[in-house]
């Protein structure tokens, strides 16, 4: 066991990766020698080289493009996008392609792609730095989509994406970046299934389910609503395509009361599928609705304003309280 | 003599010193071209290649008229014809070696037939059976790019490997005139030409995106287009096969001798509509379309055979068994086509386990069995 931020855990996972298998190679903008804006990558192009860590031209849709190209060529590509605000560019290559090449080829053709994007906002960064983009992937056929939300998570998810024969989109919470945590980065990874979500804290009133960067927060929240009183069960989702709706629902089934809490848009977000398939699923077992907290319908505001839009321990327990007066 | 039909690049290719020309070995009317250096690259082709290129055009062809045939008696979807390019396809095609990997767009049934694959599993996209018809390894082909541009990108990735691996073979990217204003062409010129990579960007030039004439995608020729890049062009009358098959040589010895990418555009005519749900007489003239009438690479070919005596009744009559023969299996393989079953929906989307899907699979074959109980 060894303290590591997610950041290094990432990294660690990545030069194992590719110490296990030849073929996975790393590209992106800036991440050889600057090892990446957020230092993901660092060390990797010193190590590996730079034909297994390629820093690319300025152009996202090129990055998946011709990455798509090297795994139809038997290579294992993982790409960065060095914001989500970026990703779009390359939406076409994500969606048409990297997503749907398996199924356009009847089964006869692998993606195993890697697209790793820092997300979320929290950095007092300037516009489309600070985005969630997740459900439009979450929302596509063919990608698997999870974020981890600490540095185990980090450092297993991240080789369990790349050793999948599914193109996986892997949100990093950019602003857990630099939090620490107890990593097992000795023995073989952990067989934990890519997509299974974690139940971090146990409680009995309320399910609170959470990804990425708002586990913390929701563990914050579950803190203090135990001092209000109030038992609070948190999910850490991990994975949003597929999502393990069993584990929800076993909680549900027991709380009765279900937060979803994400920082993107509520609006045609995760939450409202959760909502809808938990309310299908366990509606004899509700004691109130199901209650989202999210980004608002507005763009990702100014970073100065960005507390009001990121919900916060005191907003997500604001859902809580609703759940439990409805 | 005929003369060239568009402008001409100004930059030499590199390796290639002595010619800046639009580059045709036979002239509209059947006779060699003198003086091109281009004819080195052809000088194996003796009278019995000849034969073979002009029947694989021929059969080629009559493929295409079949399938347009099957789509107006409702058996295709959709069908999108390359009449007229059969020179662009099959002259590049030939010009490929087995381990080279191509990434077609849509209209390029020539170079797929050339690739080997049975033309019938062509028709399983268009006749809406499947979305692709054969295994792209076993053929050294990608299943058609529709989404038109994006396949550009993956020659030039696929072309990387290529270069990683240390291997000499190549890819090639076929796409239109229309294509080339996609930024996805645009930024694989840019891979391409940054990381020095093998890669032959075959453009068809065939005047008409649709309904909108080249001019509106580009005010260069587009052979042009690469030289910003640092990316040589080849500018090729594609109505002539023998300069198409020069000029993919070169580019593909060029890719295997680590000088990198170059484009080619070949110039000529969808002679035929984009696809069975178009039609042309609402934006081109009738004249437009005779003019291209008299430069088909197939008289073209088949002028120069005869002027020099290389085929005979025997061989045009062998041309047209085996043409006729192609068209029957076309036909015959594509009626034979089953539909797909309702779990073949559900199949090939993941590699591994999806809760999700497995659970609509088998909620839809519970529903579907409701159907059995209640009859």
């Amino acid at each position: 066991m060894a303290t590591m931020s997610l950041s290094k855990a990432l990294n660690n996972g990545l030069r194992r990766a590719m110490e296990d298998d030849p073929k996975v190679v790393l590209m992106g903008e800036d991440i050889g020698k600057l090892g990446g804006v957020f230092r993901v990558t660092e060390g990797l192009q010193r190590d590996f080289g730079d034909r297994r860590v390629i820093d690319t031209p300025l152009a996202e849709s090129g990055v998946i493009g011709t990455a798509v190209g090297l795994a139809l060529r038997g290579y294992r590509p993982v790409c960065e996008i060095q914001f989500d605000g970026f990703i779009y560019p390359a939406f076409d290559q994500i969606v048409s392609q990297v997503a749907k090449l398996r199924y356009r080829n009847e089964g006869r053709v692998s993606v195993p792609l890697t697209i790793r994007v820092p997300f979320g906002g929290g950095i007092g960064a300037v516009e489309h730095h600070s985005e969630s983009p997740e459900a439009y992937f979450a929302h596509t056929a063919g990608l698997r989509v999870v974020t981890p939300s600490n540095a185990a998570d980090g450092y297993r998810m991240i080789q369990q994406s790349i050793a999948s024969d599914d193109p996986v989109v892997f949100f990093e919470p950019k602003r857990r970046y630099w939090e620490k945590g107890e990593v097992d980065d000795e023995g073989p990874v952990s067989d934990t299934p890519l997509h299974r979500a974690a139940v971090l804290t146990t409680g009995t009133d309320v399910t609170i389910a959470a990804y990425g960067p708002l586990v913390a927060t929701a563990l914050q929240a579950a803190v203090i609503g135990k001092e209000e009183g109030t038992s609070i069960e948190v999910i850490d989702l991990r994975s949003l395509s597929p999502i393990d709706f069993e584990t929800i629902e076993t909680s549900v089934r027991k709380t009765g009361r279900l937060v979803v809490a994400h920082e993107a848009s509520v609006f045609g977000g995760l939450g409202a599928e959760i909502a809808a398939r938990i309310s299908e699923r366990c509606f004899f077992h509700l004691e109130a609705p199901v209650r989202r907290v999210g980004g608002f319908a507005t763009p990702y505001p100014a970073s100065r304003a960005e507390r009001h839009f990121v919900p916060d321990a005191d907003r997500i327990l604001h859902e809580v309280d609703r759940c439990l007066q409805p | 003599m005929a003369t060239a039909q568009v402008r001409v690049p100004e930059a030499p290719i590199p390796g290639w010193e002595g010619f800046d020309g639009l580059v045709q070995l036979i002239s509209v009317d059947g006779q060699r071209t003198l003086g091109c250096p281009y004819w080195d690259l052809v000088a194996d082709v003796d009278a019995g290649q000849l034969r073979d290129l002009y029947k694989d055009m021929a059969v080629v062809r009559r493929i295409d008229a079949e399938a347009m045939a099957l789509q107006r008696q409702g058996e295709l979807a959709l069908w999108a014809p390359l009449l007229g390019q059969e020179a662009a396809q099959v002259g590049s095609a030939r010009a490929l070696r087995p381990d080279d990997f191509v990434f077609p767009s849509y209209r390029e049934h020539g170079v797929v037939y050339c690739r080997g694959v049975d033309p019938a599993a062509m028709l399983r996209l268009w006749r809406g059976a499947g979305l692709s018809g054969w295994d792209p390894a076993a053929y050294g082909i990608a299943t058609p790019a529709i989404v038109v541009g994006s396949q550009a990108l993956h020659a030039t990735g696929y072309a990387l490997g290529i270069a990683l691996d240390g291997a000499t073979s190549a890819a090639m990217a076929y796409f239109g005139d229309g294509a080339t204003s996609e930024g996805d062409i645009a930024e694989a010129f840019g891979f391409a030409a940054s990381y020095v990579v093998p890669v032959v960007f075959f453009c068809q030039n065939n005047q008409w995106a649709i309904s909108e004439p080249v001019r509106v995608q580009s005010h260069t020729s587009i052979a042009e287009r690469g030289q910003g890049y640092g990316i040589p062009g080849i500018q090729v009358d594609g109505n002539d096969v023998l300069a198409v098959l020069a000029a993919t040589r070169l580019a593909l010895a060029r890719a295997s001798a680590g000088d990198g990418p170059t484009l080619i555009e070949a110039v000529t005519y969808r002679m035929g509509p984009h696809t069975t749900s178009d039609d042309p007489t609402r934006y081109r003239s009738r004249s437009d379309e005779e003019e291209w009438r008299v430069k088909d690479p197939l008289a073209r070919l088949s002028a120069l055979l005869r002027a020099e005596g290389l085929v005979d009744d025997a061989f045009d009559a062998s041309v047209e068994a085996s043409a006729a023969e192609a068209a029957a299996a076309l036909r015959q393989g594509c009626l034979a086509m089953a539909d797909p079953e309702p779990a073949d929906l559900f199949a090939h989307v993941y590699a591994e386990p999806h809760p999700l899907l497995q659970e609509e699979c088998d909620a839809y074959a519970d529903y579907l069995a409701g159907f059995d109980e209640e009859s």
